[in-house]
C-alpha cells in the first residue's frame, strides 16, 4: 500500500466565501479556487486530493469558523491524540 | 487512519439564528478579520475548558452579531460601554470568565473613557480590541486610528495631523497605567502572525481564568471591503502601512518572570528604551530599537506652526462649488478641491440634464405605462453591488429629468446578509424615498428574493439573477425575468459586474434609462477608470440577454 498523504482537509463548499486566503497560505500549494460557484455566488476554495501535509495553516487564516476540518493522518497502532473531546 | 486535527469549534453554533441570511456562514465579509479571531477565541474556550461560564460582551459595529455565534453567555452593550457592562457582569458573577469584544471606533472612539477607567482599575476581565483603521459597520468613516493620510469618507482627502492629531495607539497608552498585567499587540495578515495572536488571545483568557487582573489583545484586523482592496491586498496593505505605526509586541506583561524576550514598555514609565530582539515578528521588519519607542512622532512639523501655514477653505468650495464659479477665487483651494470636481463631473458631460418636461408625456413613448413611476427595490448579498446598481439608477434617472431618491439598507445586515436600497423614479415630488410595496424587484440572490417576493404589488416586474437563484419565482399576479447576471458578468471578465447586467436588463425590458444617461452616470460614479468599460460591455449584456429572451418568447 502506498503511503498516504500526511493530512487532508474538507472544505464546507457553500460556506465558503472564495477570498483566496487559504490558497496563498498553504505551504504545499494544494488548494485552488473552485471554476464553479457555490450558492452564495463565490468560487470555493478546493482540496486539491494530493499533497496535504495537515499543517493546519488553512484553518487559523481562513475567515470562516466552520468552513476547513483538518485531518492528519495516524498510524493505527499509534493512540490518536484528540485535539478536543468531541 | 485520518484524525480530526482542527474544526469547527463547539464554541460556535452549529447554525447562526440570525434573521436574514444564509445561517450556516458569518455575515463578514469575504477576508474579514473578525472571523478568524472569532474561531480562535472558541477553540481557546473549548481547550481550556470555560465555555460553560464565558459571558461575552458584543460591541456595536460589524462584531455586533457575535452573539450569533459564540455558544456561551452573551450581553450586548451600548456603543463603546462593553468594559462597564463587562465590569457589572464580572463583580456579580466573579467565578464568570467575562470577554469584551470591541473595535477601534467601539473602543478607541466613543468608548476611550470606558476602557481607559475599566483597564485603570484593573478589572479581572479579557478585552479583544480588533483595531482596521476606520469605522467598517456604518461605511469606512474616519476613526481614531485612522493612519495619518488614510483617506476615509470623513477625511476624503486623506487624515491630517493640523485637523485630527496623530492616529491613536491604545496597548501604548493603557501602558501608562500601573494596573493592567498583560497587553499585547498581534496583528491578522500572514499564517506566523496569526498564530500569534492565537497565543496571545489564549494567554488573555488563561490570565482571567487564573484571577491575575486586566488582559487586553489588541488585534490588527483587515477590512478589505471598506478599504476597498481584495483579501490580498488587504493583508499587504496592513503589513506595509499599519504595523510600521501600531508595533507588534508584549507592551505589559506582570504574568511572567522579567526575561530579555518581553518587550516592556519602559519608555513610557519614564527610562529608556531596552528592547530585545526577540520580541519582533521577523515579518514585520521592524528595527528592534523602534519598538519601544512609541512615543517617538513620525517627522512632521509641530501642530503650533502647522496650523498656521494651512491656508483656510471657505465654505462655498467645502460645499463643492467649483473656483471657477467664484470669480476672483485664487486656484489654491481649487486644487484643494479637485476630488469634488471630479465627484460631480458628469454636469460637465456631453449628457446634460433633461429639461423639465410637462405632466403629459412626462416618461418617454416607449415606456410602457406599467412601468412609469416605478418603485423600485434591489436586493441581493453584501459585496454584489447592490447600492451601487440603484445609485447608477438614482443618478441615470436624474439625468433622465425624472425625480429620483435612494435609499440604501444600511447596518451589519450589509455584510455577507441581505443589502437592499430603495429607488423612486417619479413624475411627481417623492414624498417618501421608502419603497415598501416594489412594482420593480431587482432580485441578486436567493434569499433577498424569498424575502421580498410577498412585498412586490401584483403586476410586479421581477428581474431575478438566475445564475444564483434556481427555482423561479412563484406568485401567478407577477412578470418574471429571469437573467444570468453572475455567469454573463464572468464571460466578461468579472462577476462583480453582475449588477451592472441587471441594469441592461432593466432597460431593455422597460426603456425608462437610455444608455447615454447610464453610462454618464457611471462615469460619475465608478472611481476606477479601468473598470468603467467593463461596467459598460456589462451593460450591454444584460439589455442583449433580455432583448433575446424576449425574441424567443414572442417567437
Amino acid at each position: 500500500m502506498p503511503n498516504p498523504a500526511r493530512g487532508k482537509i474538507e472544505i464546507a463548499q457553500d460556506e465558503c466565501k472564495g477570498c483566496a486566503v487559504c490558497t496563498d497560505a498553504c505551504p504545499p500549494k494544494v488548494i485552488q479556487l473552485s471554476t464553479t460557484l457555490n450558492v452564495q455566488g463565490y468560487h470555493p476554495a478546493q482540496y486539491l486530493g494530493d499533497g496535504c501535509t495537515g499543517c493546519g495553516i488553512c484553518f487559523y487564516v481562513c475567515p470562516e469558523p466552520g468552513a476547513i476540518t483538518v485531518y492528519k493522518w495516524q498510524d493505527e497502532e499509534v493512540q490518536p491524540k484528540q485535539h478536543r473531546a468531541a | 487512519m485520518y484524525t480530526i486535527v482542527q474544526q469547527r469549534p463547539d464554541s460556535i453554533y452549529d447554525l447562526f439564528e440570525r434573521k436574514d441570511g444564509d445561517q450556516h456562514v458569518t455575515h463578514y465579509c469575504p477576508g474579514c478579520g473578525h472571523g478568524v479571531i472569532h474561531k480562535m477565541i472558541a477553540e481557546c474556550l473549548d481547550d481550556l475548558g470555560v465555555q460553560d461560564r464565558t459571558i461575552l460582551v458584543s460591541p456595536v459595529g460589524c462584531s455586533v452579531f457575535a452573539y450569533y455565534y459564540f455558544d456561551v453567555g452573551n450581553v450586548q452593550a451600548p456603543h463603546g460601554r462593553a468594559p462597564a457592562v463587562a465590569t457589572g457582569i464580572k463583580r456579580s458573577r466573579p467565578g464568570s470568565i467575562v470577554l469584551s469584544y470591541q473595535g477601534d471606533g467601539d473602543l478607541a472612539a466613543i468608548g476611550g473613557n470606558e476602557i481607559l477607567h475599566a483597564a485603570n482599575r484593573g478589572e479581572d476581565i479579557t478585552v479583544f480590541f480588533v483595531n482596521n483603521a476606520i469605522y467598517g459597520m456604518t461605511g469606512g468613516q474616519m476613526a481614531p486610528t485612522s493612519l495619518l493620510g488614510q483617506k476615509t469618507t470623513t477625511s476624503p482627502f486623506g487624515r491630517t495631523l493640523q485637523n485630527e492629531g496623530y492616529p491613536m495607539r491604545v496597548c501604548e497608552l493603557l501602558a501608562a497605567l500601573e494596573a493592567p498585567v498583560y497587553l499585547e499587540r498581534t496583528a491578522i495578515f500572514d499564517s506566523k502572525n496569526n498564530m500569534r495572536t492565537r497565543k496571545a488571545i489564549r494567554k488573555a483568557i488563561q490570565n482571567q481564568i487564573d484571577g491575575l487582573g486586566f488582559s487586553l489583545v489588541e488585534i490588527l484586523s483587515p477590512c478589505p471591503t471598506i478599504w476597498k482592496m481584495t483579501p490580498q491586498d488587504a493583508r499587504k496593505w496592513l503589513n506595509e502601512n499599519m504595523i510600521p505605526y501600531y508595533k507588534p509586541g508584549v507592551y505589559r506583561d506582570k504574568t511572567a518572570p522579567p526575561t530579555k524576550s518581553i518587550v516592556t514598555l519602559q519608555a513610557a514609565s519614564g527610562s529608556s528604551s531596552a528592547a530585545s530582539e526577540a520580541g519582533q515578528t521577523p515579518a514585520t521588519k521592524v528595527p528592534a530599537d523602534n519598538a519601544v519607542e512609541p512615543s517617538s512622532p513620525p517627522p512632521a512639523p509641530s501642530r503650533r506652526t502647522a496650523r498656521k501655514e494651512v491656508p483656510l477653505v471657505e465654505v462655498p468650495s467645502l460645499l463643492g462649488i467649483r473656483a471657477t464659479e467664484r470669480p476672483g477665487e485664487t486656484s489654491g483651494s481649487a486644487a484643494l478641491l479637485g476630488n469634488y470636481n471630479e465627484r460631480s463631473r458628469f454636469f460637465d458631460s456631453t449628457v446634460s440634464p433633461a429639461p423639465p418636461r410637462s405632466e403629459a408625456g412626462f416618461f418617454p413613448s416607449t415606456v410602457p405605462e406599467k412601468y412609469q413611476n416605478p418603485q423600485i427595490k434591489i436586493a441581493g448579498f453584501g459585496g454584489q453591488g447592490v447600492l451601487l446598481l440603484g445609485e447608477v439608477l438614482a443618478e441615470s434617472g436624474m439625468l433622465s429629468g425624472y425625480r429620483v431618491s435612494w435609499l440604501p439598507s444600511y447596518g451589519p445586515e450589509m455584510r455577507g446578509g441581505t443589502a437592499h436600497c430603495h429607488v423612486r423614479l417619479s413624475q411627481h415630488e417623492i414624498g417618501s424615498p421608502l419603497v415598501s410595496r416594489p412594482t420593480i424587484l431587482l432580485s441578486l440572490n436567493k434569499p433577498s428574493l424569498l424575502k421580498f417576493l410577498p412585498e412586490a404589488t401584483p403586476g410586479a416586474l421581477i428581474i431575478y439573477n438566475s445564475s444564483l437563484i434556481d427555482e423561479p419565482p412563484v406568485r401567478d399576479d407577477i412578470e418574471t425575468v429571469p437573467l444570468s447576471a453572475t455567469e454573463i458578468a464572468e464571460k466578461i471578465g468579472s462577476p462583480k459586474v453582475a449588477n451592472m447586467v441587471m441594469i441592461g436588463g432593466l432597460m431593455a425590458r422597460t426603456h425608462l434609462l437610455s444608455k447615454e444617461t447610464v453610462f454618464a452616470a457611471i462615469d460619475a460614479l465608478v472611481k476606477n477608470q479601468a473598470l468603467i468599460e467593463l461596467n459598460r460591455r456589462a451593460i450591454e449584456a444584460g439589455m442583449q440577454a433580455v432583448l433575446e429572451l424576449e425574441a424567443v418568447l414572442q417567437s
